[in-house]
């Protein structure tokens, strides 16, 4: 089960060591765009997203048509956020918002509906058919060479996309008027009210953007993944495991958990195939039982 | 008090009509059987998740074969009725499905169209209730190569993994015999990816004892990032890569593989690379990348096979190797039905089906045969091609000869102990 003179070769070899040590920024830098939207949502709202994998699945399928039909993959991809975010703020404001205050059992059980019935609705727009939308022109091009490692361009887009949204979504949230007051009704919302401001809209904003976050994540990587319906499923158990080892709720936090568990994914398929798996939801164990409010959360007191 | 009598209707009348019409249904039941209940086939498939569209297709099949018969009048003048279940690929959730099928819906005929894991739970139940039993679809060579897994009123209607290993591992060969002898493996880390990946190495040490296994990579069932192991491959830095990944996993897997430019460094064989959807989902299919046939409408090159291939596309969908497998085996159950007249009686079906010869568009020679020895399908097209990035994306394609294929599964069998 372990190979460990495999690891260590890589180690000893530049080429290895670039392409591994690359490919574990990569994996998770993909980790986190799916995952932002989860701690977004969570940090500010305190609401976790079941629903969260659907949302990626529509901004996939919605990527997918605008791609068909212009041949642009960004605009496809202001298109898959732009929909998601839609269908984000109607979801909030029809479902979600009427079990705010519910236990999470029950907003458990809306999310799990609302999933259901986007898989089924995307099985009758698009059809069962796993759909692919293939590498944009600009992007079919020899991988980079670099001492001996390859690293493809398309996926330092994305890496560059990434920490673009991580950057932003920060500075939204800590620094921006908008930020400081949904932080401000998500402490007191009776208290932000009382001074004039809708609070009802600016949670359905909040929320619209994680999912925007969801659908541009979906339309950012549909080039490289298959469309099938049911495809959120395989992200969300992602996402929250990146979620609960970051921190929930904190952006830094998700950024880092998501580059230590590619990192981990990357070595790991070297040293050790058979557990990599394994290994992640080891570290997700021990964060729970000695660091519960997460690598860089903040410590709730109860 | 009054009594009241049926108008002209005596009771000796009354009696001698009673009398007929008991007599009529005592001594013909065919004329009730005749005008009365269908025979039903139960199905249990998977038609949500990942892997709806196989399940679909399959259905697609299966309704092309039996509608053609219920159009002609049906088996001795009863309609064929398919009970399609969506087991959603769960093993337990297929055998609960086709228990329910026997004793709640009243099916005396199942026809399996499950992927291997739940074929198994479904081969169970027919096993244990001695309902007469088609698998469609499972590859799994063991399911009916195995004695210890062999009941006399059960059928495979479809490819067997072994056979498909074997035009492979020869055709393998041929690329190793040109200096390509350093190969690697990236398959689904399950019962099928591991069986599959295991029978291909093996024939092709057999056929290529040259050959090296230098290393092998496991991506998880419906694994959405490939990336770590695309990068364990290319580390490796093998002549050669094998995968038997399939479906909408083979597409996402080339689209990344693609951007490493993984198929500029080496020869690869992706068995499952020929089924029509993969083929025609893959926007830029690399040229040069070697693939079993699965289903595609050149392979047998007939006018039969054509016509199939234009009658299945007018269901809107693209024919699959599930397809084409699901219309096998309800065409084995209905053939066995014209034999025996419509008499659902397990042990007269399966005599009806044993050692049976059908015409088949699937055939090499235009027929295909549910061989007598151990109720497995034998005689359908196999070989290996070559992919080309415009229609019909896959050519070249070399055929094996099934004696070739016998010989050589005889052997496997006996190192198996399976005779």
């Amino acid at each position: 089960m372990l190979d460990l003179p495999a690891l260590l070769n890589c180690f000893a070899a530049t080429s290895c060591l670039i392409t591994q040590a690359s490919t574990g920024v990569i994996i998770g830098m993909l980790l986190f765009l799916v995952a932002s939207g989860v701690t977004l949502i969570f940090g500010v709202l305190h609401v976790v997203n079941f629903a969260h994998g659907a949302f990626y699945m529509i901004g996939a399928y919605v990527a997918w048509s605008a791609y068909d039909a212009t041949g642009s993959y960004y605009v496809a991809v202001a298109a898959g956020a732009l929909v998601a975010a839609v269908v984000g703020i109607l979801f909030e404001r029809l479902a979600i918002s009427r079990v705010y205050k519910e236990n999470l059992l029950m907003q458990l059980l809306v999310c799990y509906a609302f999933v259901l019935i986007c898989d089924d609705a995307v099985k009758i727009i698009w059809g069962a058919e796993y759909l692919a939308m293939g590498i944009p022109a600009e992007f079919r091009v020899p991988p980079f060479r670099f001492a001996g490692g390859v690293i493809p361009p398309f996926y330092i887009f994305l890496v560059c996309a990434a920490l673009a949204v991580a950057f932003a979504s920060l500075m939204l949230i800590r620094y921006s008027h908008f930020g400081k007051i949904v932080r401000a009704a998500a402490q007191n919302a009776t208290m932000v009210s009382v001074l004039g401001i809708r609070v009802p809209i600016y949670f359905a904003a909040l929320f619209g953007l994680g999912c925007a976050l969801a659908g541009m994540a979906g339309a950012l990587a549909a080039p490289v993944r298959s469309l099938t319906p049911g495809m959120g499923l395989s992200i969300l158990i992602d996402s929250f495991i990146v979620t609960v080892i970051g921190g929930m709720g904190s952006i830094p936090g998700a950024l880092l958990a998501a580059l230590v568990l590619g990192l981990t994914r990357s070595f790991g398929s070297l040293g050790f195939p058979l557990f990599v798996d394994g290994a992640t939801f080891t570290m997700m164990v021990a964060i729970l039982v000695f660091r519960p409010q997460g690598l860089l959360g903040e410590r709730v007191t109860r | 008090m009054t009594t009241t009598y049926l108008a002209g209707l005596s009771r000796r009348a009354f009696l001698g009509a009673t009398a007929s019409a008991g007599a009529a249904a005592l001594a013909c039941p065919g004329i009730l059987r005749a005008q009365g209940a269908t025979i039903k086939v139960g199905v249990p498939t998977i038609l949500s998740g990942r892997v709806a569209i196989l399940g679909e297709t399959a259905s697609i099949g299966l309704k092309m074969a039996v509608d053609a018969v219920n159009a002609s009048g049906g088996i001795d003048g009863r309609q064929i009725e398919l009970v399609i279940r969506d087991t959603k690929g769960k093993p337990d959730e297929a055998a609960r499905l086709t228990r329910e099928l026997i004793s709640s819906d009243g099916c005396q005929i199942i026809l399996d169209c499950e992927a291997s894991g739940g074929a198994f739970a479904v081969h169970e139940v027919v096993r244990d209730t001695g309902t007469y039993c088609v698998h469609a679809i499972s590859e799994t060579s063991s399911l009916t190569a195995d004695p210890a897994n062999r009941a006399a009123w059960i059928f495979r209607a479809g490819r067997q993994g072994i056979h498909d290993a074997i035009p492979g591992g020869l055709y393998a060969a041929e690329l190793a015999e040109a200096g390509v002898k350093r190969w690697a493996t990236c398959s689904p880390d399950y019962a099928y990816g591991r069986d599959t990946t295991a029978e291909f190495m093996e024939f092709l040490k057999v056929f290529a004892p040259q050959v090296e296994l230098v290393g092998e990579s496991w991506p998880k069932a419906f694994q959405p990032d490939y990336t770590e192991n695309i990068t364990n491959v290319l580390n490796i830095a093998p002549e050669a890569l094998y995968t038997c990944l399939w479906g909408g996993d083979l597409v996402a897997f080339f689209d990344q593989a693609s951007l490493y430019g993984l198929f500029d460094q080496f020869q690869t064989v992706a068995v499952n690379m020929g089924d029509a959807p993969v083929l025609e989902a893959i926007r830029n299919l690399p040229a040069g990348i070697h693939s079993g046939n699965r289903y595609h409408k050149d392979v047998p090159d007939s006018a039969a096979n054509e016509q199939w291939n234009t009658d299945y596309r007018k269901s809107g969908k693209l024919p699959t190797n599930w397809g084409w497998q699901a219309y096998t085996g309800a065409r084995f159950v209905l053939e066995a039905l014209a034999a025996t007249g419509g008499d659902l009686n397990r042990d007269k079906l399966s005599e009806a089906t044993r050692g049976r010869k059908i015409e088949s568009p699937h055939g090499v020679d235009g027929t295909v045969t549910m061989r007598e020895e151990d109720n497995t399908l034998v005689g359908y097209a196999l070989g290996y091609g070559k992919t080309i990035p415009q229609d019909p994306y896959l050519t070249d394609f070399q055929p094996t000869p099934w004696d070739v294929i016998l010989e050589h599964e005889a052997e496997w069998k006996k190192r198996k102990g399976f005779i």
